[in-house]
């Protein structure tokens, strides 16, 4: 018997619940105390086309999803032909035989067992009708493994509150059948989850994260255009504007976002955007706004495979130069690439300081596999997180200047702050290059002057940051990986695995690419025996970035892009090749 | 009280001698003066073009942004503290042309806003193009056989589109429009005013002299700016005579009026160290 070691996978068409029912089954364990990892694969369409919801359990902290399956339930007999390849030794397939058809020879797997049970008839039976098949066969698959399905019932209560009671009491009804019926099957499946006493752990994803820690930064105003994968941080605050007392601006396109933002923020609200690639395309004029009127700002892309359209709903890492570099001319900008739910939340809130703090815009990069994926943690401290709004007049301040000049050159670079409606801070931001106080300039001197200026920021921005990047392993090791963003998760599980196997490796995860730790990094990639950069692109563009900015060449490269995220597996065969 | 002349800055005016601009400057000084605004509580936002220097010779918050985007920057300031008078400046290019699809979603939502448009039928900063507003036929450098398509009409546009008042000035009649532009001003809703405005560098053809002969007074003629349908119809006019005034002006809720989360206190002075995430952190769990 394997307990609480269980990787569990719903199929179907778009449509039919499958993420639902993910979620409903992964919030049912993290609750019980287990450790989860949500891993949704779906394609670019409402209805029909295939759809997953991979959902990982363990007895301790997990960081990403594996390739292999233990219980596989199928709505669908795609599902069962697409993923049966997956399924781990002595898997099983959860389905419904009277309604899927499948030949023997259809399945391919002979150490993997097949569990039918009578969705379909057992919701005619109950007079539900069949679509809340998804809660079923959520209420069987904790049948088969035995859980508590007292937790099911308080999980359902929550997600279905909004319905009303009618809907939550079907679809305990609908569970419970499933779950009843299923564990007389208990023994033909090796895995049992069993509840762990554990304290209150949240189940979130990489964009609610982000969502948090901007409400807890104090962030007022949100302008976004919706685009997978960065749309649920749209929702979510929509969703908090009363409780909240937020402005959320649905906008007709991101061009209006940004320049909404930039307005917002220059009144003295903190003030954020969330979008992809495409839509930070039509933003990028706007970020150079931000730049030369040094009005702060905070940008979340959530990349996804491009060029153009692309894939919508999958993930990649291809943006990197892109945002590094948007916008014509030279400025300061600071790109945050966290790596997993909790850097999401504390790096977005550090983001609302850093912006305010030197005047610039600041990107954080996240990818749909960060952005999209839920995960067990510990709920955020909020203990040490402190506001600093940086050069901001108050009114008083603004009493004592003679000669307020919203552009002053001063020593670190960062002018002093006033903000409409304050009477002696009466001042002109601009786009146009300019002297200090705002007026439209075109001399060599002031234009040189200027530009310096806004570049003095830079030795004090590095000097503010304190999470430049973190460093996992040994401080010796035969490979250093060096990566950045989400393909931590799956780096720290091939860490593990690499580790039973007595191989010697470190990892290296850079946070912020601008502005880029340079020396740190040197001296890490001087130190190591071997390196290799894990990326999600095709061109491996942090390999490039660290080129440019140290001078040493990566030496071997793991690159993945066909838009879905690394399995830990892969890594894990990649670092066995090189150290062979 | 605050006077016009008080809002004058030190920076000297970079327009072409002549240039329509200057009156628009004059009469929008005198407009802020006429609705009794704090320079303290007002923001004039500009974009590019000719047009986008007027934030430098009023002395109130200025902000100049990027090329077409002046309502979004608007509506931004707007929504961070209502209590402030937003007043958008732009050309024709940058509100008809590249901001055409602002404009039109800025009307609808009716903050309390006002937009004043510098109409001059013509791109001036970039030397003599064609414009959205140019009449068909129009010979520039960019349609040197004569512009194909036929023009914008910003004011028939705006009373479909939602705006809450439309009206129409001219530079060359100083006094009407200072009014018109303290009137938009006071309305609480979404106010357009377009100004018919001489380019005396590129555009040779719609003269002081050329809108002189034209321009007509709404309200001499008896006109009251409260039907939709006759407002289209005075829209429509164009040619011989063009007139000059308010169109239409109708009283409606304000996309603010219906954010109660700002009803109170604007976004910017509300509070935002120690915010509680505890319980939207619980309901993660």
């Amino acid at each position: 018997m394997i307990i609480n070691k269980l990787t569990w996978m719903i199929g179907g068409v778009a449509g039919a619940g499958i993420i639902a029912a993910g979620t409903a089954f992964a919030k049912a364990c993290s609750r019980g105390g287990l450790w989860v990892f949500v891993e949704n694969e779906y394609p670019s369409l409402i209805k029909g086309g295939h759809n997953t919801s991979m959902v990982r359990v363990e007895e301790e902290e997990i960081f990403s999803h594996i390739r292999s399956v233990d219980l596989l339930v199928a709505l669908n007999k795609e599902t069962i032909l697409l993923h049966q390849d997956e399924l781990s030794p002595n898997g099983g397939i959860l389905y419904d035989g009277e309604e899927i058809k499948i030949e023997k020879e259809e399945i391919k797997r002979k150490d993997i067992s097949l569990i039918s049970i009578p969705a379909a008839k057992l919701l005619e039976e109950s007079g539900l009708g069949k679509l809340m098949l998804n809660s079923l066969m959520v209420g069987a698959s904790l049948g088969i493994v035995d859980y508590d399905f007292e937790i099911l019932i308080d999980v359902l209560k929550d997600s279905f509150q909004k319905k009303g009671d009618k809907v939550i009491e079907e679809n305990v009804k609908v569970a419970k059948l499933g779950f009843d019926y299923a564990k007389n099957y208990k023994d033909k499946f090796a895995h049992t989850l069993r509840r762990r006493d554990e304290k209150e752990r949240m189940l979130i994803t990489g964009n609610d994260a982000i969502c948090l820690g901007a409400l807890k930064a104090g962030c007022k105003f949100i302008a976004a255009y919706p685009m997978t994968p960065a749309s649920s941080i749209l929702h979510y605050m929509a969703s908090k504007e009363r409780e909240y007392n937020l402005v959320v601006k649905h906008t007709e396109d991101e061009i209006s976002a940004i320049n909404m933002i930039i307005g917002a923020s220059y009144a003295g609200v903190r003030a954020m955007g969330a979008t992809s690639g495409g839509g930070f395309s039509l933003m990028v004029e706007g970020l150079g706004l931000a730049a030369m009127s040094e009005t702060p700002m905070v940008m979340v892309e959530a990349q996804r495979p491009g060029p153009s359209t692309g894939l919508p709903t999958r993930t990649a890492q291809g943006d990197l130069k892109f945002v590094l570099s948007a916008s014509q001319g030279d400025f300061l900008r600071i790109v945050i690439a966290p790596g997993d739910i909790e850097e999401c939340f504390y790096e977005t809130f550090n983001a609302f300081n850093l912006a305010e703090k030197f005047q610039v815009p600041v990107l954080i990069i996240s990818d749909k596999f960060l952005s999209e994926s839920p995960k067990t943690v510990y709920k955020f401290d909020e203990k040490d997180l402190k506001i600093d709004r940086g050069k901001f007049l108050s009114e008083e301040e603004l009493e004592r200047i003679e000669d307020y000049k919203r552009y002053l050159d001063t020593e670190d670079g960062v002018s002093s702050r006033a903000i409409p409606s304050q009477k002696n801070g009466i001042h002109l931001a601009t786009s146009y290059e300019h002297s200090q106080d705002g007026s439209s300039l075109e001399d060599e001197n002031t234009v040189r002057s200027m530009v310096d200026k806004r570049f003095k920021k830079e030795k004090y921005i590095q000097k503010e940051i304190k999470n430049y990047f973190k460093f996992f392993g040994p401080q010796e090791a035969d490979l250093t990986l060096v990566s950045w963003g989400s393909t931590k998760g799956p780096i720290l599980e091939a860490m593990k695995l690499l580790e039973r196997e007595k191989k010697n490796v470190n990892f290296l995860q850079i946070i912020y690419l601008s502005p880029f730790p340079s020396t740190e990094v040197k001296n890490i990639l001087e130190k190591a025996k071997k390196t290799m950069v894990v990326e999600n692109n095709k061109t491996a563009q942090l390999a490039q970035m660290t080129k440019e900015k140290t001078g040493k060449d990566i030496d071997y490269k793991c690159l993945k892009y066909d838009g879905r995220p690394f399995y830990p597996s892969e890594i894990y065969d990649k670092v066995m090749e090189v150290l062979r | 009280m605050i006077e016009a002349k008080d809002l004058i800055t030190e920076r000297k005016p970079t327009w072409c001698p002549g240039c329509g601009n200057f009156g628009i400057l004059t009469a929008l000084r005198a407009g802020i003066a006429l609705a009794g605004l704090d320079p303290k509580d007002t923001v004039i936002v500009s974009g590019i073009g000719c047009s986008g220097k007027i934030p430098h010779y009023v002395k109130t918050y200025g902000f100049e942004g990027i090329h077409g985007r002046i309502l979004p920057v608007v509506t931004g300031i707007k929504l961070a503290n209502n209590r402030l008078t937003v007043i958008g400046s732009g050309g024709d290019g940058d509100g008809y042309g590249i901001g055409m699809g602002h404009f039109m979603h800025a009307m609808r939502r009716n903050l309390d806003i006002t937009y004043i448009v510098h109409d001059n039928q013509i791109y001036g900063l970039t030397k003599g193009q064609y414009s959205p507003t140019s009449d068909q036929g129009f010979k520039t450098k960019s349609s040197p056989l004569g512009s194909i398509e036929p023009p914008v009409n910003p004011i028939t546009l705006a009373i479909i589109g939602g705006a809450t008042f439309v009206s129409r000035g001219f530079v060359g009649r100083l006094e009407h429009l200072k009014s018109v532009i303290a009137h938009a001003i006071e309305h609480k809703g979404f106010s357009l005013v377009d100004i018919l405005q001489p380019c005396v560098t590129f555009n040779y053809k719609n003269t002081y002299q050329w809108y002189s002969q034209r321009v007509y007074m709404l309200e001499e003629d008896g006109y009251k700016p409260n039907d939709k349908m006759k407002a289209l119809e005075k829209g429509e006019e164009w040619g011989d005579k063009i007139p000059l005034g308010v169109f239409y002006e109708v009283q409606k809720p304000t996309y603010e009026d219906n954010l109660p989360q700002i009803k109170d206190v604007p976004l910017v002075f509300q509070k935002i160290e120690d915010v509680d995430i505890r319980k939207a952190m619980e309901e993660f769990v």
